[in-house]
């Protein structure tokens, strides 16, 4: 290549060519654009880092912190419930639940999950399918109560399949087949309506709370506070690492010690199988629940976490509503049971004396009409006594009309008929106790005198829930103090007492005694060597006109009643059971009697076993004194 | 000729501020793959840097005059080798862009190496015109010729590296004279291309142009990376928050830290004033390529510097305007710092072509 000395522009005339037009002078103005331009692009970008990084850094910073540290609550558990000798009823256990994160799905990852999980891969498939327009961050629940297989392959298979997380919590479990399921209760996810109520205001969205029964009533004393760690996370939301310094520690919840007897509640819960109604024992000395039964029952089981919709369904539509707790809600005529708070009235009031007889010949007309008594054929002439064990109807259609409904009212509200006994359980019911106030007040219409004739045998406008009679009939045994029943140990308790006249007292009692042990309605209640006192009760639910009207039917057979104390002096436990349609009282003793078996049973058995100690105490404390070796039972020291 | 080149006559300044951006590029490797299966990553490309210089030694000897001379062989091979991507090229990300090299482990990026075919072809063309004012006509047959390859790499699809092909040819079409008329219609006439070019973007380039605009809109999709970067950015404040101690890069929140976003991983670690130094870099680097280009002793060698200029700042605009939310999302990497053997090995055989021309400037 030849090129000519020196630049031809600046020296054309130089040259004899013409000029190669290879110079770079032309393109000078352009570079110096150029370079102009690479620095209006290098201040651009300086801008923009000057706006992130010098304008904006602690709104970034911010950014970036809420992008790496997560605080994490640590749950507390729930405390336990026990019954009365500590025995556990309610636990802990731990639950978990299997998800499936979507951001970093891989296709391919599917079908070796669903092997490892035991599921269907094409359920899995078509689950991933249907969640495809939802947000990349929603994730798949995919198991519930993860078996430690599942655990187990989860666990190991952490690095080939980031996507499946694993949520921990603490799950209920209730006892099996509906056992104490009213008195418990069950917990769950705390609703809206819920959070704007003043009880459980301090609580926030997703907290699990007490629904039903003791877990509602004692929430804040089995809900612990739950803890919080802060941690540093990565972008799939792995813990990188901890900062333990931030951790609150949870606190845990109580636990609570009922009142009830597992025994007891075991051997009520077996005697009300198969029928709908209420079993109450109460300890009539201090109020103490020793066992609650409602049938028919449910499976709180179910309750925990989500419930199916099917088993609400279920248990939503189902006639005999099971999630009613007979034992504090259902409010039913009395019939019989009523007649010992008839006597005492009588007694008390000094409308008659233990001495008031009259003649039964199978009823009596009052004012106009005629009022049968449940045996036909009479029963002949009738005291006090007779009249309570043989349950005689025209006895107490006498003592009632001498009485009046006023005189009645009030001590059927003595014995606390008409008001909630105020046990410690959620949504308690109260009986009704009609006066001549009561149907001007809520039928705006005057008493009928002949009214008072069907409420002197617990008919009528007349209602009582269980635990109502249970806690009368308990006072009434106690010779009158009544205590507030409760189903949480070691209350304080302000028992409403009445002065009655022990005799009146003891003339009602001793009738009670008759019933179950002098050939009465209650025979079936009759324990050997215990003296039960009793009284039976059959209710109508419907008049006998209408039930012929219809053809009879389950639902309006009668509902049997059966309330009874033991022992007669000094009374140690007073039972009721309602045993719904079971047409007649007597069919209701049984169930008692059960109860109050089981309960001397134990006692006795208790009894022993602490004699034997005591025994074998004596004995080591001989051979010590002795100068002997210990026996080798005696070698814990 | 060749006795007038001599080692002491190559741009020390030059060198000696890519071996810095390289040395920045480790650090920030070895630092943002800590603890991930991607750490080798660090050596590998202080071997690919030693590489990067074997190759730029090897493009001295050569006179750019015989290379210019090789364009037309080196257009088709690029054509076919884009064409051969397609047809045995792996795909990554959802593009293909990548040619395995047996027995190796390599994966040769073509695309990149295209660019210097790209510079090299927009000189020769402008300089066989031997004109002062670049008439129409011929930049339109020059554009025709880009846009086969441009075309291709859009295909896999790479919109990022197929828009530095265009830089390239916008800048050497603009020293070589073209008249800002056409400058101005161009622009107009790409404003009015925009609705069909939506058109034909794919649905992932359109949500990084939608997140570009507005990040908020989709946190967790598009958005993601760009809200994620500047996160990364802005809390390094000032001053940064320490070598290995960026918590956006290190806990995986930022996407590839080491490749695309290894700016926004700098950036996080050194803060505003890091960038500047960085950036100041970058700028005195690209300024000492066109001082290059402005003592070429003619027109070949001007536009070759020229448009080795012209790639590195859209390289930088690109990818530094990505990071900071300035620009939409296209993968491109940082030139001389982002992990990868094609991307360095591209940008110093880009070097070699420059100290070619220099070497030779006292050639009369």
């Amino acid at each position: 290549m030849t090129l000519p000395q020196g630049d031809p522009n600046l020296e054309p005339s130089v040259s004899d060519k013409p000029p190669l037009r290879d110079d770079t002078h032309f393109a000078a103005g352009r570079i110096a654009v150029f370079q102009y331009s690479g620095v209006v692009i290098f201040l651009f970008l300086i801008a923009g880092f000057w706006r992130l990084q010098v304008q904006n850094p602690e709104y970034y910073d911010e950014r970036a912190q809420q992008n790496r540290i997560k605080s994490q609550p640590i749950l507390a558990p729930r405390g336990r419930i026990l019954d009365r000798d500590g025995r556990v009823i309610v636990d802990n256990h731990a639950s978990f639940t299997l998800y499936l994160a979507r951001e970093n799905l891989k296709e391919e990852h599917l079908k070796p999950i669903a092997q490892g999980l035991d599921m269907d891969p094409d359920d899995l498939q078509s689950l991933v399918r249907r969640y495809r327009s939802r947000a990349k961050y929603e994730a798949i629940r995919l198991k519930d109560e993860m078996t430690p297989a599942d655990l187990a392959f989860v666990d190991s298979h952490r690095d080939f399949f980031p996507e499946l997380e694993v949520i921990t919590a603490q799950r209920r479990l209730y006892p099996q087949n509906g056992m104490l399921a009213h008195v418990i209760g069950y917990t769950g996810e705390i609703s809206e309506q819920e959070l704007d109520s003043p009880d459980f205001a301090k609580y926030k969205p997703g907290d699990i709370i007490g629904k039903f029964g003791i877990e509602r009533q004692y929430n804040s004393t089995l809900m612990g506070v739950d803890g919080q760690r802060q941690v540093e996370v990565d972008n799939l939301g792995r813990v990188r690492h901890e900062f333990k310094e931030q951790t609150v520690q949870p606190i845990p919840g109580k636990d609570l010690q009922l009142t009830i007897d597992l025994d007891l509640q075991a051997v009520a819960e077996l005697a009300m199988d198969g029928r709908n109604g209420a079993v109450v024992a109460l300890d009539p000395r201090t109020g103490e629940v020793l066992a609650m039964v409602s049938r028919p029952t449910f499976d709180p089981n179910k309750f925990t976490g989500r419930i199916k919709a099917k088993d609400w369904k279920e248990i939503n539509d189902n006639p005999d509503h099971p999630l009613f707790n007979r034992a504090i809600q259902a409010a039913q005529a009395p019939g019989s049971t009523f007649k010992p708070i008839m006597a005492l009235a009588g007694l008390e009031t000094g409308t008659i004396d233990e001495n008031f007889t009259i003649h039964c010949p199978g009823g009596a007309t009052f004012y106009g009409r005629y009022f049968k008594c449940h045996l036909k054929q009479g029963h002949g002439s009738v005291s006090l006594h007779k009249g309570i064990v043989q349950s005689c109807d025209t006895y107490f259609y006498n003592v009632g009309n001498k009485l009046g409904i006023e005189n009645i009212a009030q001590y059927a509200d003595m014995v606390g008929y008409g008001h909630p006994t105020g046990i410690d359980l959620p949504h308690e019911a109260a009986g009704v106790v009609p006066s001549e106030e009561w149907a001007l007040h809520v039928y705006r219409r005057k008493w009928y005198a002949g009214e008072t004739i069907s409420v002197s045998i617990g008919q009528g406008a007349l209602t009582v829930t269980p635990i109502e009679m249970v806690r009368a009939i308990s006072g009434i045994a106690m010779g009158g103090v009544w205590h507030r029943p409760h189903l949480v140990k070691d209350q304080a308790d302000e028992p409403t007492s009445w002065p009655l006249d022990p005799k009146h007292v003891k003339d009602v009692v001793d009738g009670m005694y008759g019933v179950v042990n002098e050939g009465g309605t209650g025979g079936r209640a009759k324990l050997p060597n215990i003296e039960v006192c009793g009284k039976t009760g059959t209710a109508q639910v419907a008049s006998a006109e209408y039930v012929k009207s219809v053809g009879g039917g389950h639902e309006l057979k009668d509902n049997a009643w059966f309330v009874g104390f033991a022992p007669r002096e000094a009374p140690e436990i007073a039972v009721v059971a309602l045993f719904e349609h079971g047409a007649e009282g007597p069919l209701a003793a049984p169930i008692v009697r059960d109860v109050m078996k089981a309960y001397f049973d134990k006692k006795a058995r208790l009894e022993t076993w602490r004699q034997q100690q005591t025994a074998v105490a004596g004995a080591i404390a001989a051979v010590e004194t002795l100068g002997l070796p210990a026996a080798p039972s005696g070698g814990r020291n | 000729m060749a006795r007038y080149v001599a080692t002491r006559d190559i741009d020390w300044t030059l060198l000696v501020i890519v071996l810095l951006i390289c040395g920045v590029g480790v650090l920030q490797i070895y630092s943002a793959t800590l603890g991930t299966d991607s750490h080798s990553a660090w050596w590998k490309q202080i071997f690919y840097i030693g590489g990067g210089l074997v190759l730029m030694w090897l493009v001295l000897p050569a006179d750019y005059h015989s290379i210019l001379q090789r364009v037309p062989v080196m257009y088709v091979a690029s054509t076919v080798a884009l064409l051969g991507t397609f047809a045995i090229g792996e795909q990554t990300f959802g593009s293909k862009r990548w040619i395995p090299i047996p027995h190796t482990g390599i994966h040769l990026q073509v695309s990149e190496f295209v660019k210097l075919v790209i510079i090299l072809l927009v000189a020769r063309y402008l300089t066989d015109l031997r004109t002062e004012e670049v008439d129409i006509r011929e930049v339109l047959k020059l554009a025709g010729l880009v846009l086969i390859p441009a075309a291709l790499v859009l295909a896999q699809p790479d919109l990022g590296t197929a828009l530095t092909y265009v830089a390239v040819l916008t800048v050497g079409v603009f020293i070589a004279g073209l008249r800002w008329k056409y400058f101005a219609v161009a622009i107009l006439g790409a404003a009015m291309m925009v609705p069909i070019g939506l058109h034909f973007l794919k649905d992932y380039q359109k949500a990084r142009l939608v997140s570009f605009r507005d990040p908020d809109q989709d946190p967790q999709g598009a958005g993601y990376q760009v809200i994620q970067s500047q996160t990364a950015i802005g809390s390094g404040g000032m001053f940064g928050k320490g070598v290995t101690k960026g918590t956006q890069a290190q806990l995986h929140f930022l996407p590839v830290p080491y490749k695309d976003f290894i700016f926004s991983a700098f950036a996080e670690e050194h803060g505003f004033v890091g960038v500047v130094v960085a950036l100041a870099l970058y700028f005195v680097m690209i300024m000492r390529i066109v001082q290059n280009a402005q003592t070429a002793p003619e027109r070949a060698g001007m536009y070759i510097c020229m448009g080795v200029a012209a790639l590195l700042l859209s390289h930088v605009l690109i990818n530094v305007g990505m990071v900071a939310g300035l620009m939409p999302v296209t993968g491109i990497p940082l030139p001389f710092m982002s992990a990868g053997g094609s991307s360095i090995w591209t940008s110093f055989l880009a070097l070699g072509l420059v100290h070619n021309v220099r070497l030779r400037r006292f050639v009369n």
